[in-house]
C-alpha cells in the first residue's frame, strides 16, 4: 500500500504539513476557518518534531502498520483496519482510554481533549494524495508504496 | 478442519482473524456462555456510569461473524473436554467434535470467603456486561459502597458508581492502590485525585466481616478494627482462570493454563489465549499470567496462526495499562516497580501539584519500565523501546523530556522507521 515517509535531510521545519492536517480535517476545509472561527480546532495528525533551535527536523506520522499495535490495544473497536488496509478510527465508537497512545511505538495518535477522542492518520480520504504531503514546500514528504518500516 | 473457539472477547476475535489470514475455508465455531456477541470488556465502567451508551458496546464491526464465517453459539456453556475423543461438551447437553480447540475463557472473579458475606443481597462482582448491567438496574437502591480490592477492576467500578452519585470506600490490602502497575508515587498522585473527588482510600487494610442482619448489610469491619458503613458491597480482589471445565482434560494449568510461544498447551491440538493462560514474559523465561487486554489480541492473534498450520511466535507479555481515573490520565509499562532495585536506575520527575510524573526504568542502558502521569502524549514510544530493546546511551537525557520524540534518538533509528526506501521519484 502507499504510505507518508519522510526525508529528514529537506525538512524545513515549517510546519506546513500540520496546517494543511488541521486545514483538511476541519469542518470548513479553510485553514482561516478552520484555525480561528470553527468551535474546536482539529488536532494535526502528523507532528513536526525539532531540535537544536530546528537545525533537525521532521514530519511523523502513522506508518499503517500490518499488525497494528492500536488496533490491538484499543478495547472499544473504534480502531479498524478498511478494505483498503488503512488503520482508521471511528470516533464516534472511540472512549477515549489512550490505550492506542500507549501501544503505537510510532507516537502517531494524537489526544483531542476537548472531544475527549484519539485522532490519528486516515491518508485523507477525500483526497487523492494526503493533505500533507500535497502541502511539503520542499517535499520532505513523499507518498508512495512501501511497507511499514 | 474444524476449529472451536471456547469463549468470545478479544483473544477469540484475534483467533479468528489469525485463523482466516491461512485458512479461509475450515469451520470455526465459537462457544460463548454470555448472551452478546463480543463487546468491549473494559467499557463496562462507562456503560454503568452512562458515558456509553449500550449500542457502543459492540466491539466489531457488524458483519464480523457471518464475513469470517464463524458458527457463533451464544448462551452454551462448555462443561467438559475430552482431548481423546476430540470432544467438547456443553451444559446442555451436547458435544461439538474439533480437529484445534482454542480456550479462550478469561478469569472468573475470585470471591474469598469473608465472613458473612455468603447469603448477602447487594453484593456484586464487576467483570462482565451483565454484571454491570445488574449494578446499573438496582442503583436506587445503592447509596454507599464499599469496594474490596483497589486493582483496575475495583477502580473502574468506583468511578463508575461514583458516576452514579453513589459514595465510595475503597478498600486495598498493598500500601497503594493499582499496585501491579504503579510505583507508589503514581499511586499516591492518583489516589490524592481520588479522595479530592470524595472517594475514600483505605490502604493496607482488609475487610474481615460484613455486618448486617439477614440478606442486608450496614457496613464492614476490618482488620485494622474500623467500621466502614455500607449497603453495598463490590468484590474486586481479582480474576483466576476460567478453566474449572478443563478438568480431567490433562492440560496443564498452573496459574493459569500453561502455553508455549505458539500458544500451545500441553496437549496438542488444545490451545489457549488471553486471560486465561500463563504465558512467557517478556523479560524473564518464567511464566505468568498477564491479565490485559491487548496482550490478550495478540496470544489470540498468534493462537489462530499457528492452528490454522501457520508459524507466528510470542514474543512474552509486555504489562501495559492506560487509566484515567478523573481526568489524570496514567499510562504505565513495563518494569514499574522493581523488586531489586539496585539492578536498575531509574529516572523519575515530579509535579505532585499538577499531577504530573514521569518515571523511567532502565536496566544497562535498555529501557524496562516507564510510568507517565499527566502528559501521556506519545506514551507508546515508550513501548517502542522497550519491545526493540533499544541502546539509550546516547539520549538518555532526554528520557523524562515533557517533549521526547524521535528527534532525540539516533538518526539511525528515525530512517530505519520513516525514511523511504529506494528511489524517490
Amino acid at each position: 500500500m502507499k504510505r507518508i515517509y519522510t526525508l529528514e535531510d529537506v525538512c524545513i521545519g515549517c510546519h506546513l504539513c500540520e496546517v494543511a492536517c488541521i486545514t483538511e480535517h476541519s469542518v470548513s476545509k479553510d485553514p482561516v476557518k478552520a484555525f480561528l472561527h470553527e468551535p474546536v480546532r482539529s488536532i494535526s495528525r502528523c507532528t513536526v518534531e525539532e531540535w537544536d533551535g530546528g537545525v533537525i527536523s521532521l514530519s511523523t506520522t502513522c506508518r499503517h502498520c500490518d499488525e497494528p499495535a492500536c488496533l490491538q490495544a484499543c478495547i472499544s473497536g473504534a480502531i479498524q483496519k478498511n478494505d483498503q488496509a488503512v488503520v482508521r478510527i471511528d470516533t464516534e465508537q472511540c472512549v477515549g482510554c489512550w490505550s492506542c497512545v500507549m501501544a503505537c511505538p510510532y507516537g502517531a495518535i494524537q489526544r483531542n481533549l476537548v472531544k475527549k477522542k484519539a485522532n490519528k492518520c486516515d491518508l485523507c480520504p477525500d483526497r487523492l494524495s494526503p493533505a500533507c504531503v500535497d502541502a511539503c514546500p520542499n517535499r520532505a514528504l513523499v507518498y508512495k508504496e512501501g511497507s511499514q518500516k | 478442519m474444524n476449529y472451536v473457539i471456547i469463549g468470545n472477547s478479544v483473544a477469540a476475535v484475534g483467533a479468528i482473524r489469525g485463523i482466516r489470514t491461512i485458512d479461509t475455508t475450515g469451520n470455526i465455531t465459537v462457544i460463548s456462555r454470555e448472551s452478546h456477541t463480543a463487546y468491549g470488556r473494559p467499557l463496562i465502567s462507562y456503560l454503568l456510569g452512562g458515558t456509553v451508551t449500550e449500542k457502543r458496546m459492540a466491539y466489531l464491526p457488524e458483519g464480523f461473524y457471518e464475513q469470517h464465517r464463524v458458527n457463533l453459539l451464544l448462551n452454551s456453556e462448555a462443561v467438559a473436554v475430552d482431548p481423546a475423543k476430540k470432544q467438547i461438551k456443553l451444559a446442555s447437553g451436547d458435544s461439538i467434535p474439533f480437529d484445534r480447540l482454542l480456550i479462550a475463557t478469561g478469569g472468573d472473579p475470585f470471591v474469598p470467603p469473608i465472613e458473612g458475606l455468603a447469603g448477602k443481597e447487594q453484593v456484586f462482582t464487576f467483570t462482565t456486561w451483565d454484571d454491570a448491567a445488574k449494578l446499573k438496574g438496582l442503583a436506587a437502591d445503592i447509596d454507599r459502597v464499599v469496594v474490596i480490592g483497589g486493582g483496575l477492576i475495583g477502580l473502574k467500578a468506583a468511578e463508575g458508581l461514583h458516576q452514579l452519585g453513589k459514595r465510595i470506600t475503597i478498600i486495598e490490602l498493598a500500601d497503594r492502590i493499582l499496585s501491579a502497575a504503579f510505583d507508589r508515587t503514581a499511586g499516591r498522585i492518583v489516589a490524592k485525585k481520588m479522595k479530592a473527588n470524595g472517594i475514600d482510600v483505605i490502604t493496607e487494610d482488609t475487610v474481615v466481616k460484613v455486618e448486617g442482619e439477614g440478606v442486608g448489610i450496614t457496613g464492614v469491619t476490618l482488620k485494622s478494627g474500623d467500621f466502614v458503613p455500607c449497603d453495598t458491597v463490590v468484590v474486586a480482589i481479582g480474576v483466576r482462570p476460567a478453566a474449572g471445565f478443563l478438568k480431567g482434560s490433562k492440560v496443564e494449568i498452573n496459574r493459569g493454563i500453561v502455553v508455549n510461544d505458539a500458544m500451545e498447551t500441553s496437549v496438542k491440538g488444545i490451545f489457549a489465549a488471553g486471560d486465561v493462560t500463563e504465558a512467557r514474559d517478556f523479560f524473564s523465561a518464567s511464566k505468568n499470567p498477564m491479565p490485559i487486554w491487548p496482550d490478550a489480541y495478540i496470544q489470540g492473534d498468534i493462537a489462530g496462526v499457528t492452528m490454522a498450520g501457520g508459524t507466528k511466535s510470542y514474543d512474552g507479555g509486555l504489562a501495559m495499562n492506560s487509566i484515567e481515573l478523573f481526568k489524570v490520565p496514567t499510562i504505565s509499562m513495563g518494569i514499574t516497580n522493581p523488586a531489586e532495585p539496585k539492578e536498575y536506575e531509574i529516572l523519575t520527575w515530579l509535579d505532585q501539584e499538577s499531577y504530573q510524573y514521569r518515571k523511567v526504568v532502565l536496566q544497562g542502558n535498555i529501557v524496562v519500565g516507564a510510568v507517565l502521569v499527566g502528559n501521556v502524549e506519545r506514551a507508546g514510544i515508550f513501548a517502542g523501546l522497550i519491545r526493540e530493546k533499544v541502546d539509550t546511551t546516547q539520549f538518555r537525557d532526554k528520557l523524562l523530556a515533557p517533549d521526547f520524540g524521535f528527534i532525540h534518538l539516533t538518526r539511525e533509528i528515525r530512517d530505519a522507521l520513516f525514511a523511504p526506501v529506494g528511489k524517490v521519484a
